[in-house]
C-alpha cells in the first residue's frame, strides 16, 4: 500500500556483530491497531527500538518510511518530531530533572502542538486526571523511584501529550501487572479517540488486547515475521502458543532495575555471551583434536 | 517551581565573562617577588607596622616552603612573571556613579549593581588588587554590622585590634607555600563583623574581578559571626582569558561563634589561564553552623579544599560542592573537616563533572579526633564523565579516633548513559540539549542550595561548558 503511515521494507538490524532482525516487511495504515507478538528474545522490542532509531543497533538493510518520508537515517529526536513515539518497557530514571520541566522541554520540541503557558498547564492537568495521576508527580524527578505502574503512567502521559502519528507501545511484560495494564488500555482508548491514533503494540501477553479492536497481528520468531493475520490470530496463539510457528526456545526473562531496556537487551547480551561460549567451546574442541600445544598449555 | 524559571533562562552570551578592559591609569608594580615589592605594597596601604612585619616574615617562609607535589602540576606558573599588585585607577567608592566608567561597566555586565538593588544587604567589588566599591545598607550598619575592606578597617584602632587577633591565625603563613605568598602580598578583600544576636535577612556579596594580564589576586576575607548571629556571605569571581598565566591565591578565614550560623557561597568562574590556589578555613564553636556552597567552573589549575574545624560541641558543617572541569582544566577540589568536639556532625555532598579531556579530582580528608565522641560524618561524592578522554578521581581520606562515631562514605563515578540519551531524544530533545539536561539534573542538588540568581548563573555556566561537548 503506497500510502501506509508506516512502511518498513526488508529491514535488517544488528547489535554489534550479532544480527537480530532479518528482512522485516511491515505496513501500518493510519488509525489501525497492529499487534506484534512473539516469544521472549524474538527481537520484538529490538524492532521497536530500531524504528525509533536507537543507536545501540545498526540498520544493515532495508528502509523505514513514516508518512511517506524515509526516516531510516534520521536521528532519534528527528523521528520524534516526525511523529513517531515509543513507550518504553522500563523507562530510565533521570535524577534532578523534575517531570514538569521535562514535559515542558518535550512540548517545546513539538511546536505544532501549540501548548505554551496556560494551555500546557491545562492539557497536562487534563491528562493527569484521565490517568488518575496526582499532580504532585510533576515536582518529582523524572521516573526516579517510581514504581512500574507509575512509570507506565508517565509514559502514557507523554503519549497523550505529544499525540504522535504512530505510537509503538512496548508492553512485553505489561500482562504481569494489572494496574499497568489498565493504564495502558485507558491511554490507548484516549489516544485513539482524541487523534485517531495509530498503534503498534508489542506484547506476548494477550490480556492487554482483550478490549482492543485489533486490525492486524504479526508474529515474530527469531528476528523474522513468520505469520500475519487478523485479530483471530491472537486467539489462536492464546490457545496453541508460538510453537506452531516453528521451534521456539524458551528463554528466561531477566529483569533488573539497572537494565534500561527491561529485559530484552539482557537476553540479547546473554545470547551473545552464550553464542561466544559455544563458539569458543567448538574451537577448543577442534584444536584439541589437532593435539597441538594449545591443549598442553591448558 | 524554581526549575521552571531556570529552564527559561536566555541563552548565555559568551562575552559575559570574557571581556577585557584597558589597563590605562592602573599602576602595576614590577613582576616577581622581592622584599622591596612587599615593602612597596605595604607602604601604599599605609598599614600598621605589624602588618609589614607579617608580610616580610611570610615572604621568608614562602621562599623556604616547597611547591606542592601531590596535586595537579603548577609548572606553568612562574612567580617571576606574576605581577602581585595592580592598583586600579580609582579609590574605593560607595556609590557606583563615582566608579570609573570602564570598571563600572565591568561590574554592570556581571550584574552586580543590579543584584545589590534586588536582594543584597551589602556589596564589595574588587578590581585587580584593590576594592573599587564597598557599600552596606544603612539598616544593616545600624545593627552594628561591619562590612568593609580590611585596609579600611585597619585604620580604626578598635577593628585593628580585632583583625590583628584573627588575621592569618586560622590560615598561617607556614600552612603551605601559597598561604605564605598570600601573607606577603595580600591586598583587598573584605572584613565582616556581625555582632552577637544579629540575624541578617539578606546576604552580603563580594565580587572579585581580575582584569590585569599576568597578574595575581590575593584578597583576604575575614569574617567573624558572633554568638547567635546569622550571615549569608556570597563570593563571586571571574576574569577574562589571557594567553599568560594569572594567579589567584586568596585566603578566607571564618570565625563562627557559639550558636552562630554562617553560609558561605561561592561561584568561581576564573578564566582558563588562571591558577586558582585558594585557601578557605572556618572554625566553629558550640552549636555553631558552617555551610559551604561551592561551585568551581573556571581556572586552568585549581586547588581548593575549604576546611571546617568543628571545635565546639554540637557544631555542624555542611559542604555542598560542584566542580566542572572542561578542556585544558585540571581541578582538584574537595574539603577538609576536623571534628574536634562531641556531638558534632559533618555532611559533605559533592558532584564532579569532566568533559573534553578535563581532569577533576575530589580530594577530602576527615579527621574525627578523640574528643569527638557521638559524632556523625557522611561524605558523598559523585562524578560524571561526559566522554572517554576526561578523567575523574576520588581521593577521600578518613581518620576516626573517637568512640561512638557514625561514619558514612559513598563515592560513584559514572558516565551519561546511552539509554538515558535515547530516552530523552526519543521525545524530540536534541543530543546537546539532552546531555545538558542530564548534567543540570546531576548538578541539581547543588543549585538547590544556591540563591536563585546564582542557580541561574550556575545553570548558564553548565550550558556554556556543554556547548560543543557533543560530537
Amino acid at each position: 500500500m503506497a500510502d501506509a503511515l508506516l512502511a518498513v521494507q526488508g529491514l535488517s538490524a544488528s547489535a554489534g556483530e550479532k544480527a537480530i532482525l532479518h528482512g522485516i516487511d511491515l505496513e501500518v495504515n493510519k488509525g489501525e491497531i497492529h499487534v506484534l507478538m512473539g516469544p521472549n528474545g524474538a527481537g520484538k522490542s529490538t524492532l521497536g527500538h530500531v524504528l525509533m532509531g536507537n543507536p545501540a543497533f545498526t540498520v544493515t538493510g532495508g528502509s523505514i518510511k513514516l508518512d511517506g518520508a524515509d526516516i531510516t537515517e534520521d536521528d532519534v529526536d528527528k523521528r520524534s518530531k516526525a511523529g513517531l513515539f515509543i513507550s518504553f518497557q522500563a523507562p530510565v530514571e533521570v535524577p534532578g530533572v523534575p517531570l514538569n520541566s521535562f514535559l515542558r522541554a518535550i512540548v517545546a520540541q513539538h511546536e505544532e502542538l501549540d501548548l505554551k503557558g496556560k494551555k500546557y498547564k491545562k492539557r497536562v492537568a487534563e491528562i493527569m486526571a484521565q490517568l488518575d495521576m496526582d499532580e504532585a508527580y510533576l515536582n518529582r524527578e523524572l521516573n526516579v523511584g517510581f514504581s512500574g505502574g507509575e512509570k507506565k503512567k508517565v509514559e502514557m502521559l507523554q503519549l497523550l501529550l505529544l499525540q504522535p502519528k504512530l505510537a509503538i507501545l512496548d508492553e512485553t511484560d505489561s500482562g504481569l501487572d494489572v494496574d499497568a495494564l489498565n493504564v495502558v488500555s485507558k491511554a490507548m482508548a484516549a489516544y485513539r479517540e482524541e487523534c485517531d491514533g495509530t498503534i503498534l503494540i508489542i506484547t506476548h501477553n494477550t490480556r492487554i488486547l482483550e478490549h482492543l479492536p485489533v486490525d492486524r497481528t504479526h508474529v515474530m520468531v527469531k528476528g523474522k515475521l513468520v505469520a500475519e493475520g487478523d485479530a483471530s490470530l491472537i486467539t489462536k496463539i492464546d490457545a496453541e502458543g508460538f510453537e506452531q510457528f516453528g521451534h521456539v526456545e524458551e528463554t528466561e526473562v531477566l529483569r533488573s532495575e539497572d537494565d534500561p531496556f527491561g529485559g530484552f537487551n539482557v537476553e540479547d547480551v546473554l545470547a551473545d555471551a552464550e553464542a561466544a561460549l559455544r563458539e569458543a567451546d567448538a574451537k577448543r574442541a577442534s584444536e584439541s583434536g589437532e593435539a597441538n600445544e594449545a591443549g598442553a598449555a591448558e | 517551581m524554581c526549575a521552571k524559571e531556570r529552564s527559561q533562562v536566555a541563552d548565555i552570551d559568551r562575552s559575559l565573562y570574557d571581556f577585557t578592559k584597558s589597563e590605562e591609569g592602573s599602576e602595576r608594580l614590577d613582576a616577581g617577588l622581592t622584599p622591596e615589592i612587599v615593602r612597596e605594597i605595604s607602604a601604599r596601604k599605609n598599614e600598621p607596622e605589624w602588618m609589614l612585619e607579617h608580610r616580610l616574615k611570610s615572604l621568608e617562609i614562602y621562599h623556604q616552603l616547597p611547591v606542592p607535589d601531590w596535586g595537579p602540576s603548577i609548572e606553568g606558573l612562574d612567580m617571576d612573571n606574576i605581577v602581585t599588585y595592580v592598583k586600579p585607577p580609582t579609590e574605593q567608592k560607595s556609590d557606583w556613579e563615582s566608579v570609573p566608567e570602564d570598571i563600572k561597566d565591568t561590574f554592570e555586565r556581571l550584574g552586580i549593581p543590579e543584584a545589590e538593588r534586588a536582594y543584597l544587604a551589602g556589596v564589595g567589588a574588587q578590581y585587580d588588587s584593590e576594592l573599587v566599591y564597598h557599600n552596606i545598607q544603612e539598616s544593616v550598619s545600624e545593627l552594628g554590622v561591619v562590612y568593609s575592606g580590611i585596609e579600611e578597617a585597619l585604620e580604626d584602632p578598635k577593628w585593628e585590634a580585632i583583625i590583628r587577633e584573627h588575621f592569618m591565625k586560622l590560615i598561617t603563613p607556614d600552612d603551605h607555600k601559597f598561604a605564605a605568598l598570600h601573607g606577603a602580598v595580600w591586598s583587598g578583600g573584605s572584613f565582616v563583623y556581625v555582632p552577637a544576636g544579629v540575624k541578617m535577612d539578606f546576604p552580603l556579596q563580594s565580587y572579585f574581578r581580575l582584569n590585569a594580564k599576568g597578574a595575581g589576586q590575593f584578597e583576604h576575607t575575614l569574617i567573624i559571626v558572633e554568638e547567635g548571629a546569622d550571615l549569608h556571605f556570597i563570593e563571586g569571581c571571574s576574569a577574562p582569558k589571557y594567553n599568560v598565566a594569572n594567579l589567584h591565591a586568596g585566603a578566607v578565614e571564618l570565625f563562627v561563634r557559639k550558636g552562630a550560623k554562617l553560609r558561605y557561597s561561592t561561584i568561581e568562574n576564573w578564566s582558563k589561564n588562571m591558577y586558582n590556589l585558594n585557601t578557605k578555613r572556618a572554625v566553629v564553636e558550640d552549636d555553631g553552623v558552617i555551610e559551604w556552597v561551592s561551585g568551581s567552573f573556571g581556572s586552568h589549575v585549581g586547588y581548593l579544599y575549604p576546611m571546617s574545624i568543628l571545635n565546639g560541641a554540637h557544631s555542624t558543617c555542611e559542604f555542598t560542592g560542584i566542580t566542572f572541569s572542561g578542556a585544558g582544566q585540571n581541578l582538584d577540589t574537595g574539603c577538609k573537616v576536623v571534628l574536634n568536639a562531641p556531638y558534632t556532625s559533618a555532611h559533605v555532598d559533592t558532584k564532579g563533572i569532566s568533559k573534553g579531556g578535563g581532569i577533576q579530582t575530589f580530594r577530602s580528608s576527615v579527621l574525627v579526633t578523640e574528643k569527638a565522641e557521638y559524632s556523625n560524618v557522611a561524605v558523598a561524592c559523585a562524578s560524571l564523565m561526559l566522554d572517554d578522554e576526561s578523567r575523574s578521581d576520588t581521593i577521600p581520606a578518613m581518620d576516626v579516633r573517637a568512640e561512638h562515631v557514625n561514619v558514612g562514605h559513598e563515592a560513584s563515578i559514572g558516565r551519561i548513559g546511552d539509554d538515558m540519551m535515547f530516552y530523552l531524544m526519543s521525545r524530540g530533545i536534541s543530543e546537546a540539549e539532552a546531555s545538558t539536561m542530564i548534567v543540570n539534573g546531576f548538578a541539581d542538588p547543588v543549585s538547590k542550595e544556591l540563591p536563585l540568581e546564582y542557580a541561574v548563573e550556575m545553570n548558564n555556566l553548565i550550558k556554556l561548558e556543554m556547548e560543543g561537548a557533543i560530537g
